[in-house]
């Protein structure tokens, strides 16, 4: 008979609009932004820059390779590299003194949160991060980040990504390790720095 | 004579001298009677995306139809190969960006089949589980916007949209984004899946076929659906494989042609699943294919889900940076769910591709708009174009 299929539709319909009242499963949207869902821990937004100890300006691990910005996608990077160096402030280059990015600047409009530039950085030292109500009226400024806005602490990692953070302090203190058995043994210099030469 | 001040003539001699210029001339029918040009498009609601028709139309008939596509170019095959082979995998999810997961595994078979990287056994699976995930929340999702484009008023594609979302947050747990999930690498994929993950998955693929039944019986005999969709847009199986269609839109033909049975890549020669065929090549058969390649992609998970064996996800050969193939060519081809997507590359032996070229299946499924067009109406030509599948990211690329 014509008219029983869009019935059996209709009583669907019906089930999914009566279920919703009890069911959480048919039920499933919330009140943003009252009402939150939780982030997965994998959650990549934009990158940010890690920095060991309370001085975002000492003890920023970056040291300006340059890898991220030759590797990243959109070229949205943009590095200059410092003409003197640093001491090693944070303590996971061996007490080495190390160049620092004199600039750092990202921008974001143009940034397509593909994490390439975390995957490539042989220094653990860029990250990616979960904020995303980032809305600014300043197009031009407001989303070229400088390395001020981009640097956070790696407590800030350790809470946002806690499973990552873990592998990335463990895989930083086995170069530590590495690094600090080598010259005891052969009196030779240091080879995370002539492994970062070569790569540049 | 300076630019501002040239008229048409002076333009027109400038292009193409000695030709005068063209009057455009009114599309007239057999006894001359001038015929209404209407342009569909590129902003009409049910031209998914930035796509344009210009359709002649003599009463309700369609009697002309011209696709015209171009307005989301973004340049993606010549940003390729102008980048390192590992920054092209991020452009490759906006290609299709439904299906970002299989645009991935696309390109990365072409890599790997260029140069000579393996896949370990795990990742195999992985990625067969992601790649059927992506076809379910494809053509759940196509068959709601197929329904809207009927005058459905959005009930299926809500519906659809609340298991795709289920699959997203998946893909979100697993990669880090809904969407753009840049998650396959040459020689294997990006990060390993938990136990939790796995667990979740297959929590999703025990529930989906309830979706499936909730959803055939929401449309499954419904009459209205019959009468816009049967018999109408038909492509003869001769027109499909002579115009080089694939995917759900061939077999709706009734042509036999799976890239994962024919082809075999990955781990798929190891699943037991079957491949719908049509009989008619209606709007109907196209939308049941969907259906009932959802089931199959439901038994392929299953099996998937209980064989996948503990092990690496990463060649140990394959490296992120610095990726320089030898000198040669490769073409990596995917059943992807809109249809045969193929990734041809030719290396030079630097590091970047020095041709890069994307077989994309939306595109090619479009040439034949027309020709199931003809002598329709508008309210058809929506449906048709609703039952190709067509994604503007990877038409225009």
């Amino acid at each position: 008979m014509l008219g029983i299929g869009i019935m059996k539709g209709l009583v669907e319909t019906a089930r999914n609009f009566f279920g919703s009242y009890t069911s959480k499963q048919r039920l499933t949207t919330v009140q943003f932004p009252d009402e939150r869902l939780l982030q997965p821990e994998a959650t990549r937004v934009f990158p940010f820059l890690v920095y060991d100890t309370d001085d975002w300006e000492k003890g920023l691990r970056c040291v300006a390779c340059k890898i991220c910005e030759v590797e990243c996608p959109p070229r949205c990077i943009s590095i200059t590299k410092s003409a003197d160096k640093k001491p090693d402030y944070s303590g996971i280059y061996s007490g080495k003194p190390q160049f620092y990015p004199e600039k750092f600047d990202i921008d974001v409009s143009v940034c397509m949160s593909c994490q390439i530039c975390v995957e490539v950085c042989p220094f653990e030292a860029i990250k990616m991060d979960n904020a995303f109500e980032l809305s600014t009226d300043d197009r031009f400024g407001g989303l070229l980040w400088q390395k001020e806005r981009l640097a956070k602490p790696n407590s800030y990692y350790q809470a946002i990504h806690p499973t990552d953070a873990a592998e990335s302090d463990a895989a930083l203190a086995e170069k530590k390790a590495k690094a600090e058995a080598k010259p005891a043994a052969a009196a030779k210099p240091a080879p995370e720095k002539a492994g970062a030469a070569t790569e540049r | 004579m300076s630019p501002e001040t040239a008229n048409l003539e002076e333009i027109t001699e400038r292009a193409a001298p000695g030709r005068g210029v063209v009057e455009p001339v009114p599309p007239v029918n057999a006894e001359g009677e001038q015929l209404l040009e209407v342009s569909m498009g590129p902003h009409h609601p049910s031209t998914h995306g930035v796509f344009r028709m210009n359709v002649v139309l003599e009463g309700e008939q369609v009697v002309r139809l011209k696709p015209v596509f171009g307005y989301l170019h973004r340049n993606h095959e010549k940003i390729a190969e102008n980048a390192a082979y590992l920054a092209a995998i991020p452009y490759t999810d906006r290609l299709d960006y439904l299906c970002s997961m299989t645009n991935n595994w696309g390109y990365a078979l072409a890599v790997e089949k260029l140069a000579g990287i393996g896949v370990p056994e795990r990742a195999e699976y992985i990625r067969v589980i992601v790649g059927e995930l992506t076809r379910l929340q494809n053509h759940a999702a196509l068959i709601g916007f197929l329904m809207q484009d009927m005058g459905m008023s959005g009930t299926p594609l809500m519906y659809a949209f609340r298991e795709r979302e289920k699959i997203l947050d998946l893909f979100e747990s697993l990669s880090g984004a809904r969407m753009m999930c840049n998650y396959m690498r040459f020689g294997g994929v990006r990060v390993d899946t938990s136990a939790e993950w796995l667990r979740q998955t297959r929590d999703l693929v025990g529930e989906f076929p309830r979706f499936l039944d909730e959803f055939e019986s929401l449309l499954m005999g419904n009459e209205i659906i019959m009468g816009r969709a049967q018999g109408v847009g038909v492509l003869s199986p001769e027109l499909a494989v002579s115009a080089g269609v694939s995917g759900p839109m061939l077999r709706a033909s009734g042509v036999n042609y799976d890239v994962r049975k024919v082809d075999g890549y990955g781990v798929y020669d190891r699943f037991s699943f079957r491949v719908p065929l049509g009989d008619h090549g209606d709007v109907y058969d196209r939308y049941m294919m969907r259906v009932l390649e959802m089931r199959e992609s439901v038994k392929i998970l299953e099996q998937a889900l209980r064989d996948i064996p503990a092990g690496p996800i990463m060649d140990p050969k394959a490296r992120l940076r610095g990726l320089r193939p030898k000198a040669g060519e490769a073409y990596g081809r995917i059943e992807s769910p809109k249809g045969e997507l193929g990734f041809y590359l030719i290396s030079d032996g630097t590091g970047n591709p020095y041709r890069y070229r994307v077989r994309s299946p939306s595109l090619i499924n479009l040439t034949i708009l027309e020709d199931m067009c003809l002598g329709r109406s508008v309210a058809d030509v929506v449906v048709i174009l609703g039952s190709v599948d067509i994604v503007l990211g990877e038409v225009d690329r």
